[in-house]
């Protein structure tokens, strides 16, 4: 896990030196900073150097827990990274509750009604809904807040939310978090339940399930006792799989409906060329996603007592 | 009514080629059909878009800003455009009774290059008279066609998809090849290099490598960047199942039977082990193109690909993000739509293959 994150921070860091310009071209173009100035700050903040002095620089700071400072935000990286990435983490976590709460009871009823109109009808939303770009769908979702007004459009709290008692700041929160939760859920719903459909009828054809019937066993209790829990498996390792993509989505969400977490932030700071920022926060990325891949494995290691973490 | 069934001479059973028995087993699902019919239609649209456009893409007409969509409607057995005009607040068109324009066909208009070599100006429809304009789809902010520029852009979503998936899959499958064949050390850092650039969530990546590039470049520079970029995050997954199926397939004898004929390493991959994972690449490409068709849109979408006056389908989207926009011009959408068309056919389609090319079930 470690080694793979100082790879991709190498990485970005290499990309970012290889990039053209920096945050202090563009001051040296305003005729109020003298050179002098910005070859000063350019020296405070090691862009003098060459890109793996800088590299040491960094990594020498991060490792005493401090991200560096945001040239064009003017606070410290880290409480910005933080609060950014508190956001993207509330989005992706309660996307991914929405997603598989509703995914799963409808890959079991398409699997345990195979090929009946239910079934039909399923596979038909998961191809389209495997087939809406993300991008369609969060202008859908702006297009339906701003229309009926139900939501705000955009944002993740209001302008008074200072002001507010804390019962009133947690109904805000959450009044903001609903519609991006529900897009990110929705473009991760349809491949979750076809998945969990086919290692269903996996695990429905095996003869423990016929056993259990013929035990005179109820069908719910045969489907969510002994079929279901037999899947749990190949469904973890979805589980892990699908972090990823949601990462992807919530990048976009975010984007398009002004969510301010880590995917926005790392646009406003490659707009604003704020190099170190965006190496920050591809690493942040990286790291929640090594962590949510970690959490899959372990729960597999749990639930599987045969499988051990290397 | 027990009789013995005879049997017929004439039964000669034909030994059908892999490649017919997978026609065969494909032509059965209707539904990929369907979606391979879509996209041949929507690629042919793409390759005539100068001609099927009634207008070129930066053709602006500030006097037409935001008008709605204009259908053709019949009167009598011609087929009329109407007219609109503008009244009643800023943007609001109104349709004027007993006051259209014939349509006709293949009519001289804006010039264009067909395949872009060709010059040419002859277009498949339009009115010859600029009050008259037949907006299929409506127009923009700056009154340009929406379907015109749809179709240019289609030009360039739908040839990003192709052309990255080539790039990118020949890449990973040579890769993946010499990984699994040579194994060892080469394999080993092959592989950490793949885990890599896959451990990192894709769009993060995409914008990190997009900042190595300069701003201001020109409309086929940014085009070669998202392709160079697409590619360069596609063929780690690609190389990775390539090479799992290689460290199997060089373990065949025909693999050693090439060896003692004393090919060389790089013609026993390229020859002998890589064709062998044909069926698998080619169901992996066609539900892949998807993903090559939707980084570029998002790159344009967010003002990092493709630029205006260009059209894509990503930088059209651009304008719908102004929700004031997106309530009273709905047809701002339409590039979303034409994604969600094109999408849908390739996971058809896609999903047929796979299917057809499972000979286990």
């Amino acid at each position: 896990m470690i080694p793979l994150l100082l790879g991709v921070s190498l990485l970005t860091f290499l990309l970012m030196a290889m990039s053209p310009g920096n945050y202090f071209t563009s001051l040296l173009q305003n005729p109020q900073i003298s050179p002098d100035t910005v070859a000063a700050l350019k020296a405070r903040f090691h862009l003098d150097r060459p890109w793996y002095v800088q590299y040491v620089f960094w990594l020498k700071n991060v490792f005493c827990g401090n991200f560096g400072y945001s040239m064009a935000y003017k606070i410290s990286a880290t409480t910005l990274i933080i609060a950014r990435l508190w956001n993207t983490f509330l989005l992706s976590f309660f996307a991914l509750i929405i997603a598989w709460g509703i995914a799963i009871p409808l890959g079991v009823w398409a699997a345990v009604k195979k090929d009946s109109w239910i079934d039909r009808a399923c596979s038909l939303f998961a191809f389209v809904g495997l087939s809406v770009p993300d991008v369609l769908l969060s202008l859908l979702a702006l297009w339906f807040a701003a229309s009926t007004g139900w939501f705000p459009v955009g944002g993740a709290q209001s302008a008074l939310y200072d002001f507010m008692t804390p019962a009133q700041q947690f109904w805000d929160r959450a009044h903001h978090l609903i519609l991006p939760a529900i897009v990110l859920a929705a473009s991760d719903l349809a491949g979750i339940m076809r998945r969990i459909r086919s290692c269903l009828l996996d695990t429905l054809r095996a003869e423990y399930v016929t056993a259990a019937r013929a035990r005179g066993l109820g069908e719910g209790w045969v489907i969510y006792k002994h079929a279901l829990r037999n899947a749990i498996n190949p469904l973890l390792t979805i589980f892990g799989y699908s972090l990823a993509a949601l990462l992807s989505g919530a990048f976009i969400v975010e984007n398009i409906m002004a969510w301010p977490g880590l995917g926005r932030l790392t646009m406003e700071a490659f707009f604003a060329k704020d190099s170190y920022l965006v190496v920050d926060c591809v690493v942040m990325a990286t790291a929640l996603l090594v962590i949510g891949n970690f959490i899959a494995d372990l729960l597999l290691a749990w639930s599987d007592p045969r499988i051990r973490l290397k | 009514m027990e009789t013995a069934e005879p049997i017929s001479i004439a039964e000669v059973k034909i030994t059908l080629s892999p490649l017919q028995l997978f026609w065969q087993r494909l032509k059965r699902r209707k539904i990929a059909m369907a979606g391979g019919v879509i996209l041949i239609f929507l690629y042919l649209v793409a390759l005539l878009a100068g001609f099927v456009a009634p207008y070129s893409y930066d053709r602006l007409d500030t006097d037409y800003s935001f008008h709605p969509p204009i259908w053709p409607r019949f009167q009598g057995t011609h087929l009329v455009v109407p007219r609109y005009e503008q009244g009643g607040g800023v943007f609001t068109y109104h349709i004027v009774e007993n006051n259209s324009k014939p349509l006709h066909f293949f009519v001289h208009g804006d010039k264009y290059k067909l395949f872009g070599l060709i010059p040419a100006a002859i277009h498949l429809f339009g009115t010859n008279d600029k009050n008259y304009p037949v907006y299929l789809f409506g127009a923009d902010q700056f009154g340009r066609d929406v379907f015109s520029r749809l179709l240019y852009g289609s030009q360039i979503s739908l040839s990003i998809g192709i052309i990255g998936i080539v790039l990118s899959f020949t890449f990973g499958m040579i890769i993946g090849g010499i990984s699994g064949y040579f194994s060892g050390w080469t394999d080993t850092v092959i592989m950490r290099l793949c885990e890599l650039i896959m451990s990192i969530p894709a769009l993060y990546l995409i914008i990190s490598l997009r900042a190595t590039f300069p701003p201001g470049m020109s409309s086929p520079q940014v085009y070669a960047m998202i392709v160079v970029i697409l590619s360069f995050i596609g063929w780690a997954s690609m190389a990775r199942v390539i090479r799992g199926m290689t460290l199997s397939l060089r373990e065949q004898q025909f693999v050693l039977a090439a060896r003692a004929l004393g090919q060389t390493h790089l013609k026993v991959i390229v020859r002998h082990i890589l064709p062998n994972t044909f069926s698998y690449v080619i169901v992996a490409a066609t539900l892949s193109v998807p993903y090559y068709i939707l980084g570029e849109v998002v790159l344009s979408f967010l003002g990092v690909g493709i630029q205006e006056p260009s059209a894509s389908w990503g930088n059209m989207l651009t304008a719908a993000q102004n929700t004031e926009y997106l309530r009273n011009y709905p047809w701002l959408l339409a590039p979303g739509a034409a994604i969600f068309i094109t999408v849908l056919a390739f996971n058809f389609l896609g999903d047929g293959l796979r299917d057809a090319a499972d000979t286990k079930s």
